[in-house]
């Protein structure tokens, strides 16, 4: 239903500590909006930077808009800390492993639906590293009624690049993609670039999954971080949060 | 870890950062995501004393060409240190 400016309007946005991987207690943003619901949810997945501003705007940016948001600090058990001073530790320890940001995302997920305003749906949205996480998260496991990897570099990965931290690459997880992805890349990207992101595509025909991938003309990583402005690009941002919504709306509900 | 460009070594010195002076134990040498310079990748050194914390950090974000240009200033540097101290 539109916005009307007669319409009552609240959110809550707060820290909260919830049971991640393993039942390690990690700090979570939450925001969600008053009212008794049904509200549908989503998972925000941070990219590489951290936990950091534009991740706590983008979850109150969904609470606006009629869903029940999560952004996990996956970074949690590394340090504490400024998120520059915390991701710059595990940037130079080559990232934390997949199988725990699985498990802390999906706990997430578990959370956002066990709650009694909840309408039983929840997505998962992620940018940069995030993007990649998202797509696996939502490969490997059932968790996930939509996802949304935004640029996520890494889904296609040389057999060099595999780690112990990063074991498979997650295009190899295709087969078992539950739910419908959206996809959203710019064209000057090199981590994912045109032809990687042509390649997961190729796949996820390959496998019959429902997918919508926008490659943007003239954008590269980044094109929705208005905080950067080297990367920003005002007119792609704006389709791309437009789809986004749509796609989130036709999937799990809201507005 | 975007890259998987990452270089790392110990180091005996001092830093100045956040915390005011500490020991620097190491360097971590990255091509990645920076946190300030305005690209996309940036040559990011991170002097640190991993043992006493993360803000026990010196950081810089380089373009490549900088770096480059920093790392041959090191080096040449470094040169006529070794040569004063040995009174050639």
């Amino acid at each position: 239903m539109p916005y009307r400016t007669d319409q009552y309007e609240g959110m809550l946005a707060e820290t909260v500590v919830i049971p991640g991987a393993n039942g390690d207690p990690v700090h979570a943003y939450f925001a969600r909006p008053l009212g008794p619901g049904p509200f549908p949810s989503v998972v925000l997945i941070h990219h590489m930077p951290g936990w950091d501003t534009w991740y706590k705007e983008a979850t109150r940016k969904f609470a606006s808009r009629g869903y029940a948001a999560i952004a996990p600090d996956l970074y949690c058990r590394v340090a504490q800390g400024t998120p520059e001073d915390v991701g710059a530790k595990v940037r130079a320890e080559g990232g934390v492993p997949d199988d725990q940001v699985v498990g802390d995302v999906t706990a997430c997920a578990g959370f956002l639906r066990s709650q009694s305003y909840s309408n039983g749906r929840v997505g998962v949205f992620g940018t940069c590293s995030g993007g990649r996480h998202a797509y696996l998260a939502a490969c490997r496991s059932t968790a996930f009624d939509a996802v949304a990897d935004l640029w996520g570099g890494g889904v296609v990965m040389r057999p060099e690049d595999l780690t112990e931290k990063r074991p498979v690459a997650p295009i190899d997880y295709t087969k078992d993609l539950p739910c419908p992805l959206l996809g959203l890349f710019g064209s000057d990207d090199r981590a994912p670039t045109p032809e990687q992101v042509a390649i997961h595509e190729a796949e996820l025909k390959k496998h019959g999954k429902q997918y919508d991938f926008t490659m943007y003309p003239g954008a590269g990583h980044g094109f929705f971080y208005h905080d950067r402005p080297a990367a920003y690009r005002a007119e792609q941002a704006v389709d791309g949060w437009q789809k986004v919504f749509a796609f989130f709306r036709q999937h799990l509900g809201a507005e | 870890m975007c890259t998987n460009i990452v270089e790392h070594t110990p180091l005996a010195g001092s830093g100045k950062g956040a915390i005011g002076w500490f020991k620097v134990a190491q360097a971590h040498v990255t091509y990645d995501h920076p946190f300030h310079v305005d690209l996309e990748h940036a040559l990011n050194i991170d002097f640190t004393n991993d043992a006493a914390g993360v803000d026990a950090r010196v950081a810089v974000e380089l373009t490549l060409d900088s770096a480059k240009n920093l790392a041959a200033a090191i080096l040449a540097a470094v040169e006529r240190a070794e040569r004063y101290e040995s009174g050639a």
